[in-house]
């Protein structure tokens, strides 16, 4: 990764408002699509945005995304104020999901957000502190 | 098939997001869970759902479907048609289940 900056934009997302839930992802599509980057690789970053927004906002207190674009790669991160995830290779599994049956009705834990957050990502990191909080650093290489 | 032609010949009802209607429509996608539609949609798919909820329309613009149909007689929120049409995004009702709608969209022609 290159220390060079091309865009870099920070969201705050809040607990449990799904009426705005999408808007930052929205917003980092439409960055991203007017840096002229690939259509894939938009497409990938709009998921893995769209999947850790709604994550913070089904599973945190809050937290805040952060979109780093690099002449080479895209770094999509989220940093949350807890409560932290107890098992995180649980919560890596496809179909495991904590989400509440309000979340559930809506169309959302389905227990395929981290997964599909990883298939879409060159690089993946999570780091979670049950108690604490969780990070998340996913990054697209570009070309 | 533009949505325009298709809304005409399959009889649904719009509720939002006319100034889509030139879109052009590839194929279909049938997802409820959104996490799945995320991953699965391909763009220009006509997505059935019935799910109605705002952040359909988050969904349906982050992976550029064509247009959505909620079924089922299932009716959108107010919320969902501002904000569709807003961001363009043709929505449709219709009392017809996912199937009936999808051998509809097969006997036009969509694939």
């Amino acid at each position: 990764m290159t220390e060079e900056i091309v865009a870099s934009f920070d969201y705050q997302i809040e607990k449990d408002d799904f009426k705005i839930a999408g808007s930052a992802s929205s917003h980092i599509k439409k960055i991203l699509k007017q840096l002229g980057l690939p259509n894939p690789l938009v497409r990938r970053a709009s998921i893995i945005a769209y999947e850790l927004e709604i994550n913070l906002v089904i599973h945190t207190v809050g937290g805040a995304m952060h979109l780093e674009v690099h002449p080479n790669c895209v770094v999509i991160s989220t940093e949350d104020m807890g409560p932290g995830i107890e098992d995180v290779d649980q919560a890596m599994t496809e179909g495991y999901s904590t989400a509440n049956d309000t979340a559930r009705e809506m169309g959302f834990g389905a227990g395929m957000g981290l997964p599909n957050i990883r298939r879409c990502s060159d690089e993946f990191s999570i780091r979670s502190t049950f108690g604490t909080g969780t990070w998340i650093r996913s990054e697209i290489h570009v070309g | 098939m533009k949505v325009s032609e298709m809304l005409v010949r399959a009889e649904l009802k719009q509720v939002a997001g006319e100034s889509g209607n030139g879109n052009e429509i590839q194929g279909v996608y049938i997802g409820d869970l959104l996490s799945l539609v995320m991953s699965r949609a391909l763009e220009g798919n006509l997505w059935i759902t019935i799910q109605a909820h705002e952040n359909i329309v988050a969904v349906a613009s982050l992976v550029d479907v064509s247009a959505i149909v909620v079924a089922e007689g299932i009716h959108v929120e107010v919320d969902t048609i501002a904000k569709a049409n807003e961001l363009d995004i043709p929505i449709f009702e219709s009392k017809a289940s996912a199937f009936e709608l999808s051998k509809t969209m097969i006997e036009l022609g969509i694939q």
